[in-house]
């Protein structure tokens, strides 16, 4: 039992991950229209950034403002430099801009910080392991991650939902040309979305330096799974991209913990069942897109109606 | 492209600097993965075939030689392309680099095809090193099996019974857990295939927790392993149950971005950057001179790849127009390698030992790779039997 609730546990907390990246890529389409394949560029800065500063400070609490702040200026600029000039074009077009650009961040990085991976710490006071219940430990850092990615997502709600600029951001999707009439500047608008989003794949980025490795090209490994999170949940909708990523975290890891033992129960050659397992689970997340776009073509929960 | 310019035009530089200016420079192309993730290993393999070539003064046995390096980016139609352009535009006969043997399998194939030598400094995947074996087809860093049953023995050494074996699910993966199990010859509690993208391993983590193994064998090369590594720490498993791997998941790259999670792991090698012998102790030095940073195990074969090189051009006078004669002259291996004995074996792949290393902090507090003993000797590969050249 202990076994089953740590991997439930471990569900969650990938799904929160993946609800950190796919948040700001929903978001961005969702309300500018725009396919923003360089969000996994953004991840990679916020990392790279994170991972700078703590080498050279030493401190946590410093890199982690220090990786947001860098994911949200290149993503201003981004937007302010190339995404701007594509908003009136078809999507073919931003995706070709944007796939530039994630050769263009990766080689930036390699020549700024070479091609060998990056070491980040795990800030002391989320080090170590606490007891859930009776005979699990589960590691502070992945708790942290959970909390980090529940604020995010209260945060995300009462910005669109309840504030001024939230009010400004729904108008501006739903209207362009009636709130650009109305005397907001909408350019400017846009470019401080895009920074949101920016920053939200940044945080991604940050949580994720002292688990995995910081290194070029990491952006593009958790890019598909964020596209498949997005559209479970439904183009668009940060409420959508919330369930999916839980679901998507959720199903991902109970496939790959649950299926090996399940099937060797099942199958007479235990290397056989291994492999089949690992094939079965490598799939599951995408067999799970296919069912939800047959029963619900515009995801779970979409964006408008 | 600018690469390739600089790199020709600094041949070429140090080409015209030398007197021997008749003959003109012998061609050698290098494919290998310089961007993504696994864009350390190419970068290693290259400079460290670069180094030997600028020790000699751009020469490799004598011979003048021009180095031309294009990156294949992890993608074997990539490395095809190049491949084709290199022997269709550039003449090349002789052919280098490649790290991943996904890239291999698709490369090799022609280049043998088309009467070309190439010699590996990475790859050694099964299918090429048994009946498949070719008389131009040389592999100077080691079968892919081989590595994975140094870290059996060593394991079997180490005393271990119970073993949890954990690989992506790819072909070298799969090498690499049937290579550990030849072997290790002891129980197998649990046996996993990790996906080639899999960032998050808590999933996997709680398995070998629940199995509760003497040790855990995994092989995860590159990012991969870094983050398996970091997550196995995290997971309090480290103290708990000791982790034996072979080279490819704990190089001096990736335990600098493990840090203190990798303390106490056991690794197996052919080459360790503290080897005792003079042409390791040259190699380590002019590297660190040159590049500022520890060559990993595939820097060592990159410059083992070159000086093997260099012994047969020195056998045929600077000559790859004979194919024949020229493969001949590899297969004597008539150079030091930095790794200590080295021959090729009947398949033209490598016979040599193996050694049992230790993570380990040093006088400097830093922790190293320590070598400990070797764990086998003049080993060769399993499918060198079916060879029949």
């Amino acid at each position: 039992m202990p076994l089953l609730i740590e991997q439930a546990l471990n569900g969650v907390q990938l799904g929160f991950m993946l609800f950190l990246l796919a948040a700001g890529l929903t978001l961005i389409f969702g309300i500018m229209g725009v396919i923003n394949l360089a969000q996994g560029s953004l991840y990679m800065i916020g990392a790279y950034a994170t991972a700078a500063v703590a080498a050279k400070t030493g401190s946590f609490l410093l890199a982690a403002p220090a990786g947001l702040a860098a994911a949200a200026l290149a993503g201003m600029s981004m937007e302010y430099l190339v995404v701007r000039r594509l908003y009136a074009r078809d999507h073919l077009d931003q995706v070709l801009a944007t796939f530039g650009l994630i050769l263009f961040f990766n080689q930036l990085t390699t020549i700024l910080f070479g091609r060998q991976p990056l070491f980040v710490e795990i800030p002391p006071f989320l080090n170590g392991s606490v007891p859930i219940v009776e005979g699990l430990r589960y590691p502070v850092y992945r708790l942290a991650i959970i909390a980090v990615g529940l604020a995010t997502a209260i945060a995300l709600y009462v910005l669109i939902a309840r504030t001024r600029l939230g009010m400004l951001i729904r108008a501006g999707a739903t209207n362009r040309d009636m709130v650009r009439a109305l005397g907001v500047d909408i350019r400017l608008l846009y470019t401080v979305l895009f920074g949101v989003g920016a920053m939200l794949a940044g945080l991604a980025g940050v949580m994720a330096g002292p688990i995995l490795s910081v290194q070029v090209g990491m952006g593009e490994q958790v890019l598909i799974l964020t596209f498949v999170v997005v559209v479970i949940g439904g183009v668009g909708s940060i409420r959508g991209a919330f369930v999916g990523a839980l679901v998507v975290g959720v199903v991902d890891t109970l496939l790959r913990a649950v299926l090996p033992g399940l099937l060797r129960q099942l199958m007479s050659s235990g290397s056989e069942a291994d492999a089949l397992a690992s094939g079965l689970s490598a799939m599951g997340v995408y067999m799970l897109m296919a069912i939800v776009l047959l029963i619900r073509p515009k995801g779970l929960l979409p964006a408008h109606g | 492209m600018s690469l390739k310019g600089s790199i020709s035009a600094a041949a070429l530089a140090l080409f015209m600097a030398s007197p021997a200016f008749a003959q003109a420079p012998v061609k050698i192309g290098m494919i290998t993965t310089l961007s993504g993730p696994g864009g350390y290993l190419g970068q290693d393999v290259r400079d460290a075939f670069n180094l030997a070539v600028e020790l000699e003064g751009g020469k490799l046995g004598g011979a003048p030689v021009q180095v031309i390096v294009e990156d294949d980016a992890l993608k074997p139609g990539q490395g095809k392309e190049i491949a084709e352009r290199f022997m269709k535009t550039e003449k090349i006969k002789l052919l280098t680099g490649i790290i991943f043997s996904n890239v291999a399998g698709a490369v090799v194939p022609d280049i043998l095809d088309n009467d070309g030598v190439y010699v590996s400094p990475n790859a050694g995947p099964s299918n090429f090193a048994g009946k498949e074996c070719h008389k131009n087809y040389f592999v100077v860093s080691w079968q892919n099996d081989t590595l994975h049953e140094s870290a059996g023995q060593n394991a079997r050494n180490l005393g271990y019974k119970k073993a949890f074996v954990l690989a992506p699910n790819y072909q070298a993966g799969k090498d690499a857990i049937a290579g550990f199990k030849r072997m290790f010859k002891g129980d197998v509690a649990g046996e996993i295939y990790t996906r080639l993208d899999q960032t998050d391993f808590a999933a996997e983590m709680a398995q070998i927790r629940a199995a509760n193994p003497d040790v855990v064998f995994q092989f995860h090369p590159g990012g991969l392993g870094i983050a398996f590594m970091r997550q196995y720490a995290q997971a309090g498993l480290l103290e708990k149950t000791p982790m034996v791997v072979a080279s490819p998941s704990l190089d001096s790259v990736i335990l600098k971005a493990v840090g203190d999670a990798a303390a106490g792991v056991n690794v197996s090698s052919h080459w360790n950057s503290d080897f005792d012998n003079a042409a390791n102790k040259k190699f380590v030095a002019e590297f660190q001179k040159k590049y500022n940073r520890l060559p990993t195990y595939y820097a060592s074969q990159g410059y083992d790849t070159a000086l093997s090189i260099a012994a047969a051009l020195k056998a045929t006078g600077g000559k790859v127009d004979d194919v024949a004669a020229f493969s001949k002259a590899m297969a004597k291996a008539d150079f030091q390698s930095v790794r200590g004995n080295f021959k090729f074996g009947p398949n033209q792949h490598p016979v040599h030992d193996w050694f049992a290393l230790k993570v380990e902090k040093g006088a400097d507090g830093q922790l190293a790779l320590v070598t400990k003993g070797k764990v086998l000797e003049n080993h060769g590969d399993f499918y060198a039997k079916d060879c029949k050249l």
